[in-house]
């Protein structure tokens, strides 16, 4: 049993102080991450590198302001001070709370069943070679290859002044494959990741040949493709490959505070059809060793499974402690952060699409003309307006219902209210894929789903 | 800075016979500011500081690097950090490349870079400026339905680089920002638009700017329509041109060159753009948002010619980089933060400027886009192929003159061909936050993907 990060009556006594001055609501956040990774980059192991970072991030809520300070200094002295900084916004002093008794600490564990720390740097390495000697022998015209390994474990503890005192411990592993291929027509590049909500186990032997195989195989085929397209065209969507779309088209719109601002397209629309039947979207923190997966969010709210959007119909946003107070309801367990130097905001955490009963072969061969996207890079979206792009790191077109030609690497731009009601199939192989979400400055890991779908028209923003 | 320096010597003094050892220390004030309807919405302060620690040994075949970074100055969380790093060590390929900087004799500019009004303006002042800076966006204009976040923010920070090989540099700077994002209604449509204002001290900004550039850029767009798919001539504005010119920058840096990531690869004298590119890094010239005395590994900046009339004249090193591909470095080791290791980009770019005002150029073409903002970025541009796919939105330039505005469009082309189809450069300069200045340029030959 490792020590607590800071002992609860000091969190008591540092909650007391940020109340003293009139704040109705005050949280300490106290965080300690180590992180490792290394690197493989032209056969060489280029760099390891270790850190550690730990601090706490104070915050103290009066009507509608917040004021907010960090510290690395995890002394009571330290975090007095830090208090005190946070509770400056309360402007007209006193008449505050004196004493914040918080309940017994709701301690999670990680399921991880091999702690990076205690994992060999040498076992690191001999998996980086194997990637890169397998990603190699797949072709002669892989010209590069660059392997990343990283993880790592985030123990943290949050109290606040209604008496929340949780602690968790998240361990995160990734693992991957960059490669180029080098031909007559130039340079392609493939990618593979591998990640997981989860410890060292999931980077087996097996997982990581595949890795490599697979972004190999990628720049390999794009040795051979044309140009994209450029106008609107039908758009299938690999399983797995497309759940981006959604995190950027009605995801980031359906975050509690662009509804609160009225700065997203779907502030207003709970209980109207806002998309095709056949979408169902769900959020969902739950999903163990999904990249997503928290068993309680950075407030101290258990992870949830929030349903989004049933059949087409909005049902719901997602929400952290401040909006939802706004509200007079309930946190849905979305309120994240990137460390204790940040402030927490609605986040998704693992966001999917359920399956429909199509099959991908199905759907392929009832599309004469389309574009077939086996693999999306990254993407965004202005919420307000609902216009979107995302980048296609693996296309092909599709002719007379058929998978013909690799295509170079373009955009797709979009409308996501627009986008959503375009969606006419959907197929039963559904699968996740991690990914890095970016908001107003803060990085969080997240994971997007889906099953092979299709949307009848989306414009290509390709140079043919 | 005292401290800063004994720290780094105390840990310098560390380092055994057989190794080498650089530290990046770090230390820095910031404060943000939000406003929202007239209040206050979040005010945070912080103070952070950190270490990052390289150790290096030398071998037959070689040298190794290991690396460690540690967020506090804590003396337990720093000799961790150096044991860490020293265990790393042990697992990295021995490279012959690989070296710390050693002093090189180029002496370090002198400019002014921190603003101690940053620390001396009273955080009621930093308040109001948030404040007013909404005021002026949501009564600036009828159609402003809402202004989404309006923001002050400032810092100073200081670090120092030492090594055991002889570096010893320290910097400190400050900036402050504001920026505001503004939403746009004629009933049926929303548009948005965002402005900022920055500068090394409160007092440089100028907030009316800030809100006249996110009142002009959303309701300029209101009613946007996808227009045809056509292939143009695309005028960029400052900003995003900036952004262009930041992209082209990355595939300029040495190493991603030396390791065939780069499109200039092995076209060192060629013809690359058109005769109006002449493109400068230059973190010398106080101009620059981004100038600095010193680089990542703690050399001296200095100005390096990039591109010259369109002909491919270099590349930017630092020291690792500059010795694998047989030269020195050019003092353009950039450093992601503490937990970064030096690699070789460029810092302060700028491109020549030409002789023609945007109206100018806007007219010279006569048909075309106008860019106002770039979406997708990082998804749909591809440094290594050059293939280059980006949403925009701006408006439809005709009879020389900008027309109505467009969304919903993506504009594409290769890096390689967009520079050779710079037809004009502007003489509109704005020295921008972040890695590069802007000023109008049109390209020609551009897919325009719309309906």
């Amino acid at each position: 049993m490792e020590a607590a990060l800071v002992e609860k009556d000091v969190l008591q006594r540092v909650l007391a102080e940020a109340m003293g001055r009139g704040g109705e609501f005050a949280e300490v956040f106290v965080e300690d991450r180590t992180t490792s990774s290394a690197v493989l980059d032209q056969r060489r192991i280029e760099e390891l590198s270790s850190g550690r970072d730990r601090g706490a991030g104070i915050r103290v809520v009066i009507g509608d302001t917040t004021g907010f300070a960090h510290t690395a200094d995890l002394s009571e002295h330290g975090l007095m001070a830090a208090a005190q900084a946070a509770a400056a916004v309360a402007r007209h002093g006193g008449g505050g709370v004196r004493e914040v008794p918080l309940g017994t600490l709701t301690q999670h564990r990680t399921t991880a069943r091999l702690m990076p720390g205690e994992v060999d740097k040498a076992r690191k390495i001999e998996l980086l070679r194997l990637a890169d000697d397998t990603a190699r022998s797949e072709s002669g015209s892989i010209s590069q290859v660059q392997v990343g390994i990283g993880d790592s474990t985030r123990r943290f503890v949050v109290a606040n002044s209604e008496g929340v005192l949780a602690s968790d411990e998240q361990v995160r592993t990734r693992f991957n494959v960059s490669c180029v291929a080098s031909g007559d027509s130039g340079m392609q590049t493939g990618y593979r990741p591998l990640a997981a909500t989860l410890g060292f186990e999931i980077v087996t032997h097996e997982a990581v040949a595949e890795a490599a195989r697979g972004a190999a195989r990628q720049a390999i085929t794009k040795l051979e493709a044309r140009p994209a397209p450029s106008g609107d065209l039908p758009v299938v969507l690999a399983g797995g490959s497309g759940g981006i779309l959604f995190h950027e088209a009605c995801g980031h719109g359906l975050e509690a505070d662009a509804i609160l601002k009225e700065a997203s397209v779907y502030a207003g629309k709970v209980g109207e059809q806002v998309a095709s039947p056949l979408v169902t979207l769900v959020d969902d923190g739950t999903v163990v060793g999904e990249w997503g997966h928290l068993s309680i969010d950075d407030e101290g709210r258990p992870g949830a499974r929030n349903v989004l959007i049933e059949n087409g119909i909005l049902t719901d946003y997602m929400w952290d402690y401040l909006r939802a107070r706004k509200q007079g309801r309930q946190s849905s367990g979305n309120g994240r952060r990137q460390s204790y130097q940040h402030l927490p905001m609605v986040r998704m955490t693992n966001t999917y699409l359920l399956e429909g009963d199509s099959s991908a072969d199905e759907i392929i061969s009832q599309t004469p003309r389309g574009v077939y996207v086996a693999q999306l890079g990254g993407g965004q979206v202005n919420t307000a307006t609902g216009d979107f792009v995302f980048g296609m790191t693996a296309a092909f077109m599709i002719e007379n219902g058929q998978i013909t030609y690799p295509l170079r690497d373009c955009n797709l731009i979009g409308n996501g209210p627009e986008v959503l009601k375009r969606v006419d199939a959907v197929a039963s192989d559904f699968s996740m894929t991690p990914g890095t979400c970016g908001k107003d400055g803060q990085s969080v890991p997240v994971g997007t789903g889906q099953a092979t779908m299709r949307l009848s028209g989306v414009t290509i923003g390709g140079a043919a | 800075m005292s401290e800063l320096l004994e720290l780094a010597e105390r840990i310098l003094e560390a380092a055994t016979g057989s190794e080498e050892i650089e530290v990046y220390l770090s230390s820095g004030i910031d404060t943000e500011v939000q406003a929202y309807q007239g209040e206050i919405e979040q005010l945070s302060s912080a103070t952070s500081s950190g270490v990052g620690i390289r150790v290096l040994r030398e071998s037959v075949g070689g040298a190794q690097v290991g690396t460690a970074w540690a967020g506090s100055l804590g003396d337990e969380a720093i000799f961790d950090a150096l044991r860490e790093a020293r265990d790393n060590v042990r697992f990295a390929t021995e490279d012959e490349f690989l070296a710390f900087a050693r002093p090189d004799g180029v002496p370090a500019v002198e400019l002014e870079l921190s603003d101690s009004r940053v620390l001396t303006t009273s955080i009621d002042d930093k308040i109001a400026m948030a404040i007013e800076l909404e005021r002026m966006v949501r009564s600036g204009d009828s159609r402003i339905r809402q202004v989404d976040s309006a923001n002050y923010s400032d810092y100073v920070a200081e670090a120092a680089i030492l090594s055991t090989t002889g570096i010893r540099a320290t910097y400190a700077r400050s900036g402050a920002f504001v920026s505001v994002e503004a939403i746009a209604t004629d009933g049926d449509d929303d548009q948005t638009g965002w402005g900022l204002s920055a500068g090394r001290a409160p007092s440089d900004l100028d907030l009316a700017v800030a809100a006249a550039d996110a009142i002009s850029r959303a309701t300029r767009m209101l009613g946007a329509v996808k227009p045809k798919s056509m292939k143009t001539t695309a005028v960029f504005d400052p900003r995003n041109a900036a952004t262009l010119l930041s992209i082209i920058g990355g595939a300029l840096s040495g190493e991603a060159v030396i390791r065939g990531r780069s499109f200039f690869a092995n076209r060192l004298g060629e013809t690359v753009a058109s005769a109006q590119f002449t493109l400068l890094d230059d973190p010398t010239d106080p101009r620059h948002f981004a100038a600095s005395v010193f680089d990542g590994e703690g050399l001296a900046c200095r100005r390096n010619l990039m591109i010259e009339a369109g002909e491919l004249r270099g590349f930017v090193y630092d020291t690792v980089s500059a010795r694998r591909a047989g030269t020195v470095s050019t003092g353009s080791a950039i450093r992601g933060g503490i937990a970064g290791s030096p690699s070789a980009g460029c810092r302060a770019l700028q491109l020549a400027p030409g002789g023609l005002s945007q109206d100018q150029i806007i007219a010279s073409v006569g048909e075309g886009i106008y860019v106002e903002s770039l979406m997708g970025i990082h998804s749909g541009v591809n440094p290594i192929s050059g293939d280059f796919s980006v949403g925009v939105t701006g408006r439809i330039i005709r009879d020389g003159q900008l027309a109505e505005p467009v969304r919903e469009v993506t504009v594409a082309s290769t890096l390689q061909r967009m520079l050779l189809d710079v037809s004009h450069v502007g003489n509109d300069v704005e020295w921008l936050p972040g890695n590069s200045a802007g000023q109008t340029i049109a390209i020609g030959e551009i897919a325009v993907s719309g309906a």
